[in-house]
């Protein structure tokens, strides 16, 4: 493109954005009492138009400097090793399984005793972890299976309720309760999946939003059983395997505490909240690679690319999507669980589709299927809200913008890699030769 | 029996409005396979320009309804439109041709980004707008309730009505209809025939974009009251309309509008208001088990 | 005489006003190429698909003698035709799994065995030895089958990098590792130069003669079909036209008068003839 040509075009663009900004940003509609007022703001088009004029060129230039990079490379190099140097991502992703999860992991599990670990950073450690697992578990639908679920909240909200009641009204402890809601969210998964698995894909996607809502509408006003709007308050933390994480334990039971020996500290149970979500996550982690590796992991990823493939093959597309879909709405209960006992308190507000728009992006964001991706995807959509906070205001419109661009810079996600399941030549051996 | 036929009314006006933002969704639907997230909003964008618009008018002095009402609706449907054409350069044009989930993300992303942007702009306060076409018809007079269609009603489904021949002529009879349906069965092959796709595309979301400022300007008057969060159930309502039609079709969009309008309204006024909502995806997910494509829906059998 | 693998009776299978296949019976026999000709559209792939369940016929009977066991297929659903009656198929369109590798494709076909190994999956999470067994014998199985089909070296690429060629042979290869009775190709030389296909012949006639697995092929390359089937059936605007040896279908007036309409294939009869 020349100069003039990229000028034009971001002439236009800024005409375009003028005249979207006009009635929006131009008019500002002001509460009077009666028929509403009318506040000019003419300058913040201009700003509007101005900042699109200058993304238009920049973006232009630089995706000009790009291809003739790209040129340039190609001329240089022969066509293998060109491909090679594609992009420096898609190298991050192919070394991802290598080094960076264990890199993640070790971590995540010294985190706590690193100097910077306060109050604070502990329970936003707290919060990643919920949407890395919730990402895990919803990867195994959607990455795997290749299932649009765009209702994944309804899961979450079905193991909070179950936890919250089954603790609150029947004395039941954490891990008692934690299989119990992960079951139930399960059977919801079966109940909902058996009908409309069979369905294409989109409209799998609408239904299972729909589901999402029909869960929150019941929560909201199923007054007797769910408190509505209020929710429900006052749901027991989880104690240390019995012992709980008490100043002055009730007569009769030690303390965590008492338990080790130590001065008694309010942290000592945000680091075991910590720890624990931990532990549930790397179980999602452990469980995906495992199951990956199996008939019906490997079932699962041949029907994301051919289900009349595999029906041909003597697949059962239905029972095949079902168990999916089941598994990851049982570590979405088992994720709920988790905030409802770290909580103490869960309403309704809390599973909004917002929160299924987030896990669906940061699994498709990191890059479907693959785990490491989804740890950044998860740190990232969760920590950029909380760094932006001042901007609060801003901070969705970032989101959704956030959302946009990636797809566009790179829909495959960013580390899209995938990680074959065996192998018949061993790794770093060349057939038909010896190693490399 | 007045209760009813009362119901029936307000169910159709209710019904038309889905079905003019549904239209969008089927169309695009149709031509791209691809489920446009983010048409909720632009018909939520649509009833805020129409705010804007009358309230503008009522400063200057433009007060005579008709005229008032036309100036809106051009306002509304031009201002609109480019914001569908805009959204379908920006975020879902680069992904044509990657994978399925990519352009629904992307306009999840993008419902969001606008939501918010509606949100920031003009506050997150509920807009309302004064009454300003009052009065209706009586129809029927019973003992204890009258049947009455209001003025506005009538307006209401009398410009679907037009709105819906006109279009189905512009679909059937019209070069634009014929690369539309073109680029539907085949782009690769209607491009090289001289189809211009990418325009095509374009003008289906402005199309659809069209309309559902009609709707946002009709709602905008019939209820009263604007916010920026009416365009998530909204969308989510027409597009089940959509897929109850059948998607892909444009009598189904039709008929699953109304359908859905007639739904929410009887439900909420012999069962339960609140569970309104939960009717309307029962009926949509028992209408998928027995009738995959929806009631207007061609089956689609794949050829292998 | 005994059950022939598989018979036909009497299929019809309509698109709305379009009879795709009109009143069509054949057998099929084990250890035998069975060859479906005819012109474009004449209903050939039409045939598979309500063999493979893909469609259900409209009228007809599909039975499949297995171990002496008759099998209904038309009142089978895909998969069930695919994993207990073990009809398998390829695509005219190539249908792999493009981004999973050659050996992934092939170990997928084992699904159902290598699903009953892992106890449905439960043992397998826990890393039960026989499951590893069942792996490892599936895998054996798939490097019998890319052995044959010259994939070996590819075993670990992902399908979808393979050329058209290779394609065409991991499709045969997953198949065939479905371990079926009968296996159904459709147009599996097109696209194919002389060398492949000619390595396609000797692949078929491999099959036939050393598992005993009945084939049935749809093929438009005349000298293929000519040199290679036992048995070759003509469908011409879905109707069958012509059955029988290959000498017989040959010199059939109504297959040259349903060829001649279409100049190359017309010719293709002529020459062998
Ligand atoms: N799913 C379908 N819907 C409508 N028509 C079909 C379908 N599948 C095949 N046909 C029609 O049936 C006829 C036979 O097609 P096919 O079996 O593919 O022919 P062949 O494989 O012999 O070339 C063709 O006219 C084709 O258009
Ligand atoms: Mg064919």
């Amino acid at each position: 493109m020349t100069a003039a040509e990229r000028l034009k075009d971001a002439i236009m663009a800024a005409g375009v954005a003028a005249l979207l900004a006009l009635p929006l940003i131009g008019f500002e509609t002001v509460d009077t009492g009666g028929p509403l007022g009318i506040k000019t703001r003419f300058d913040y088009i201009a700003y509007a138009a101005i900042a699109v004029f200058l993304g238009r060129l920049g973006m232009r230039i630089a995706l000009d400097w790009r291809r003739n990079y790209r040129e340039s490379l190609a001329d240089k190099l022969d066509p293998v090793d060109a491909v090679k140097h594609k992009s420096v991502l898609s190298d991050l992703g192919r070394k991802a399984d290598k080094w960076l999860m264990p890199a993640l992991i070790g971590f995540a599990i010294i985190m706590p005793f690193l100097p910077f670990a306060n109050r604070t950073v502990i329970d936003l450690g707290t919060v990643v972890l919920i949407y890395v697992m919730l990402g895990w578990g919803l990867n195994i639908v959607v990455g795997l299976a290749g299932l649009l679920d765009l209702g994944y909240v309804a899961f979450y909200a079905v193991g909070a309720y179950t936890f919250a009641l089954l603790s609150m009204h029947f004395g039941f402890g954490f891990w008692e309760t934690l299989p119990l809601a992960g079951l139930l969210a399960a059977t919801f998964g079966v109940v909902l999946g058996f009908p409309v698995l069979r369905l294409r894909g989109d409209y799998l996607a609408i239904v299972t939003l729909g589901f999402g809502e029909i869960i929150r509408v019941i929560l909201l006003n199923w007054q007797p059983v769910t408190g509505g709007p209020a929710g429900i308050s006052g749901i027991p933390r989880p104690s240390f395997f019995g012992f709980p994480f008490a100043a002055d334990p009730p007569e009769g039971t030690t303390s965590f505490h008492q338990l080790f020996g130590l001065e008694f500290a309010s942290l000592h149970r945000i680091i075991f909240l910590y720890y624990l979500i931990l532990a549930l996550a790397l179980i999602t982690n452990i469980f995906t690679m495992r199951i990956r590796k199996l008939p019906v992991g490997r079932a699962w990823e041949a029907l994301r690319e051919d289900e009349i493939a595999c029906t041909a093959l003597g697949i059962n597309p239905t029972n095949t999507k079902l168990t999916a879909f089941a598994i990851g709405a049982m570590f979405g209960g088992f994720a709920g669980s988790f905030f409802a006992a770290r909580q103490g308190f869960i309403s309704p507000e809390s599973f909004s589709f917002i929160e299924s728009a987030v896990i669906l992006a940061i699994v498709v964001l990191g890059g479907m299927g693959s785990q490491a991706g989804i740890v950044l995807a998860a740190a990232f959509l969760t920590l950029l809200p909380e760094v932006a906070r001042e901007f609060s205001l801003f901070r969705m419109l970032a989101f959704g913008a956030a959302m946009v661009l990636i797809m566009v810079w790179r829909p495959q996600g960013l580390l899209a890699h995938r990680e074959p399941t065996m192998r018949l030549h061993p790794a770093g051996t060349k057939p038909g030769g010896g190693t490399p | 029996m007045e209760y009813f036929l009362q119901q029936l009314i307000n169910g159709l006006t209710l019904g038309a409005v889905y079905a003019l933002i549904a239209i969008g969704y089927t169309m695009v639907y149709g031509i791209i396979g691809m489920i446009n997230f983010a048409h909720g909003e632009i018909y939520m964008i649509g009833a805020f320009i129409a705010v804007i618009t009358f309230s503008i008018l009522g400063i200057v002095g433009i007060t005579w309804v008709p005229l008032a009402l036309l100036i809106v609706l051009i306002v509304s449907m031009i201002i609109t439109g480019l914001y569908g054409w805009t959204v379908e350069r920006i975020a879902y044009r680069p992904l044509r041709g990657s994978f399925r989930l990519a352009p629904l993300i992307s306009a999840i992303g993008m419902s969001i980004f606008l939501q918010n942007y509606v949100q920031i702009a003009q506050g997150a306060k509920i807009k309302p707008l004064q009454p300003m076409i009052r009065g209706g018809i009586e129809l029927m007079k019973g003992e204890t309730f009258s049947v009455t269609i209001s003025y506005l009603q009538m307006i209401i489904m009398a410009m679907t009505l037009a709105l819906m021949i006109g279009f189905s002529y512009l679909i059937s009879a019209t070069p634009l209809g014929r690369a539309q349906r073109a680029c539907e069965q085949d782009r690769m092959m209607a491009s090289l025939l001289g189809v211009n796709a990418d325009r095509t595309i374009s003008l289906t979301f402005v199309l659809g974009a069209v309309l559902a400022a009609v709707a946002g300007v009709m709602v905008s008057l019939y209820y009263g009251v604007v916010d920026f969060y009416i365009g998530f159930l909204a969308g989510l309502k027409a597009f089940t309309a959509a897929v109850l039609g059948g998607i892909g079709s444009l009598p189904g969009a039709m008929l699953g509008g109304l359908l859905i309008g007639l739904i929410e309204a009887f439900w909420s006024a012999y069962f339960s208001i609140e569970y309104k909502d939960v009717a309307v995806f029962t009926i949509l997910v028992v209408v998928l088990i027995f009738r995959p494509t929806g009631l207007l829906g061609r089956p689609e059998v794949e050829k292998v | 005489m005994t059950q022939p693998l598989l018979r036909v009776e009497h299929l019809t299978m309509r698109f709305g006003g379009l009879i795709a296949v009109n009143d069509v019976s054949f057998d099929a026999h084990e250890g035998q190429i069975t060859a479906v000709i005819g012109p474009n559209g004449a209903g050939k792939t039409t045939v598979f698909n309500c063999i493979a369940g893909f469609y259900k016929p409209t009228v007809g009977r599909l039975t499949l003698t297995r171990n002496a066991t008759p099998y209904l297929l038309e009142r089978m659903p895909g998969n069930d035709i695919a994993g207990k009656a073990r009809v398998a198929r390829t695509f005219q369109n190539i249908r792999l799994f493009p981004k999973m590798t050659v050996l992934e494709n092939l170990i997928v076909a084992q699904h159902n065995k290598l699903m009953r190994a892992s106890g449905f999956t439960l043992l397998g999470l826990f890393g039960w030895p026989g499951y590893g067994k069942a792996e490892a014998e599936a895998v054996d199985l798939a490097r019998y089958w890319l052995d044959r089909t010259n994939l070996t070296d590819v075993a670990d690429e992902v399908a979808g990098s393979l050329p058209y060629g290779g394609q065409r042979r991991l499709e045969i290869a997953r198949a065939m590792c479905t371990e079926p009775v009968l296996l159904c190709l459709d147009e599996p030389a097109a696209g194919l130069n002389p060398r492949e296909s000619a390595d396609l012949n000797t692949l078929l006639r491999f099959i036939r003669d050393e598992h005993k697995t009945g084939v049935l092929l749809i093929e438009h390359d005349m000298s293929v079909v000519m040199q290679i089937s036992d048995h070759v059936i003509v469908l011409d605007y879905g109707r069958k036209i012509a059955d029988g040896t290959p000498d017989v279908v040959r010199n059939d007036p109504k297959v040259i008068a349903a060829y001649l309409g279409e100049p190359e294939d017309s010719a293709a009869v002529q020459g062998v003839v």
